[in-house]
């Protein structure tokens, strides 16, 4: 399954206080064990909310509203993507981070992405069908299926 | 994913079946915490233990009965705060008594000792982990035990899980583990990542391991039972930390490639009615933009470290053409073609052939591609294979050659075992009476 993990905005990040070459460097370390998990998948840092603007939506009305917005704790600093086995492993994996403002306070929010299987299951038999590349595959697997005698 | 994974537990009630070695099914939500840290910790574990007592059958048993331990230990305690460390200090500690029940040399035991001491999981058992794969994914194992041996130690799945994935009963796969261990034991097969003219073969079965798990999982990602399919997701893991572990190798990176740009389709390979839909058809507006975008920079890694000619490069640069044509118009038949012509000089095989064909009549023309077939046809090898008289069908209803067209159809229906395709070549079959002969 993949979660976004959402990094909360703090007063300092609001700021555009970047955190200590310390908090970055134990950060470095912490993304490179994930990346070599093979759980990482996408990860990025966003700017400030005063770089950034809503557009509110009213019926058929747009408004676009520039920042900075007020509610710090509700806002976005940053996020990555997890590829995960369980919302549980991507608990343990967020526990595990460093604090990027260390001895301060911040939130993280893990989020389930929707997946196909989300949509409902789909049925059985629609295994067998040649779609270019993937018909290699299929071939591989069954030159596999040869070699283990059937088993 | 491992709720995945188990979910399926609660209607099968495999948990008769587990093993003495395996610890129970971790059903109870406090253990699902205690699974998860095992997911994580698992394989540095095994590879950090391996490095010193050599053996890592021996080094899995050493780190199952730590999670024991923590099923054990954890619901009620917690889950400490460095718990590798933890399941780390236990299975030290279970090996340096394992060894003295054994030899009872207490030199030996001292000398195991002091290396146990230098085992942590730092940066190093990274290292150790790279020694892990090759090691399960020795030739001198079956290619069955390699997949095997991978997901129990590499991904840190339970042997019921593995025995679900590959459809086979519980006993069997525990069975097929044991052996496995036996036999790298037996063999004396030495815990490195091999170097100089040994490296090449022994990366090619890393790689043929990884990517058989993907299509064991792609071929059933439409079937019934989620637990096949989530096998995409763990050859996907498997392989971002292979190309993490050994970034210089070229064909690591082609392999996450065409992974990546292959699962970056499944969600819209079927209908809403779980219909097939293929390629061409497929609403690209569902493919997948977050794995291509890494698929195609996986390729260009590939590339970039001179592997363009390399196997699963190959077919990462035919799935990203398809990638990269945002409707089935703009698709580059012409460079595909190409593609499956590098790709039957780098690994000759008369279906590549058949899928060169077909690029080709997308590229040059129908006339061109039964040119390819008909050769095809001539040397034999595809002749109990259904798609080579469908594909040939095809060209010959496109060349107007209905009657030649509705036998091959009826041959090919006659081939296969799959009802829903048998119906469609015969559907065809019978189109090619409403055509005029041409």
């Amino acid at each position: 399954m993949r979660v976004m993990v959402l990094g909360k905005a703090t007063v300092e990040s609001e700021a555009g206080q970047l955190p200590s070459m310390e908090a970055l460097e134990a950060m470095g370390r912490y993304n490179e064990e994930v990346v070599k998990a093979g759980v990482l998948v996408a990860a990025d840092g966003l700017h400030p909310s005063s770089r950034g603007v809503r557009v509110h939506f009213d019926g058929d009305d747009r408004t676009v509203v520039d920042g900075p917005f007020a509610e710090t704790k509700e806002l976005i600093a940053g996020y990555s993507i997890l590829e995960v086995a369980s919302l549980e492993e991507a608990v343990e994996w967020v526990k595990r981070s460093p604090n990027l403002m260390p001895g301060g306070v911040g939130e993280v929010e893990i989020r389930p992405i929707f997946e196909a299987a989300d949509f409902g299951e789909v049925s059985e038999e629609v295994l067998a069908q040649a779609d270019g590349v993937g018909e290699l595959g299929r071939a591989n697997v069954a030159k596999w299926r040869a070699e283990q005698g059937g088993n | 994913m491992i709720t995945g994974w188990l979910r399926p537990s609660a209607r099968c009630g495999w948990v008769h079946d587990v093993p003495a070695a395996d610890p129970p099914p971790a059903d109870p939500p406090a253990n699902r915490a205690v699974e998860a840290v095992w997911r994580i910790e698992a394989a540095r574990l095994i590879a950090g233990l391996a490095r010193v007592v050599r053996d890592v059958g021996r080094a899995e048993d050493l780190a199952q009965d730590a999670l024991v331990a923590a099923l054990e230990q954890w619901p009620a305690s917690g889950i400490p705060d460095n718990p590798g460390a933890w399941l780390m200090a236990v299975a030290k500690r279970r090996a340096v008594d394992g060894l003295r029940r054994e030899v009872r040399l207490a030199s030996k035991v001292a000398e195991l000792g002091r290396d146990l001491a230098t085992v942590e999981l730092d940066l190093d058992v990274e290292d150790d982990v790279l020694r892990l794969m090759f090691t399960a994914c020795h030739p001198v194992l079956t290619p069955p035990a390699r997949a095997a041996l991978t997901l129990k130690m590499l991904a840190g799945l339970r042997t019921e899980e593995i025995a679900r994935a590959f459809l086979v009963p519980t006993p069997t796969m525990a069975q097929r583990i044991v052996r496995a261990k036996k036999t790298l034991a037996d063999a004396r097969v030495p815990f490195e990542v091999p170097t100089g003219a040994e490296l090449s073969p022994r990366l090619a079965s890393v790689l043929g391991v990884v990517y058989l798990l993907f299509n064991e999982g792609y071929s059933a990602t439409a079937g019934p039972d989620l637990l096949r399919p989530a096998l995409c997701d763990e050859a996907m893991r498997l392989g971002r930390i292979l190309a993490a572990l050994a970034p210089h190798e070229p064909e690591a990176h082609g392999l996450l490639a065409l992974m990546e740009l292959q699962a970056s389709r499944l969600r819209s390979r079927t209908d809403a009615t779980g219909e097939i839909v293929t390629l061409l058809d497929q609403d690209r507006t569902r493919w997948d933009r977050l794995l291509i975008g890494r698929g195609l920079s996986a390729l260009d890694r590939a590339v970039e470290l001179g592997g363009e000619t390399g196997k699963y490069a190959v077919q990462a640069a035919i799935a990203a053409c398809h990638a990269r044509a945002h409707t089935a118009d703009d698709t580059d038949w012409g460079r595909i073609a190409d593609l499956y012509g590098v790709l039957a000089q780098v690994a000759p095989s008369p279906v590549i052939e058949l899928n060169r064909a077909v690029a080709v009549s997308m590229a040059d023309g129908p006339a061109a591609a039964l040119a390819l077939v008909d050769a095809l046809v001539e040397t034999k090898a595809l002749a109990r294979y259904h798609l080579l008289p469908a594909v040939r069908a095809d060209l010959l209803v496109k060349l107007a050659r209905p009657d030649e067209a509705r036998a091959e159809f009826e041959r090919a229906a006659a081939l296969t075992d799959n009802n829903r395709e048998r119906d469609l070549l015969l559907t065809r079959a019978k189109a090619c009476d409403a055509t005029p002969t041409g």
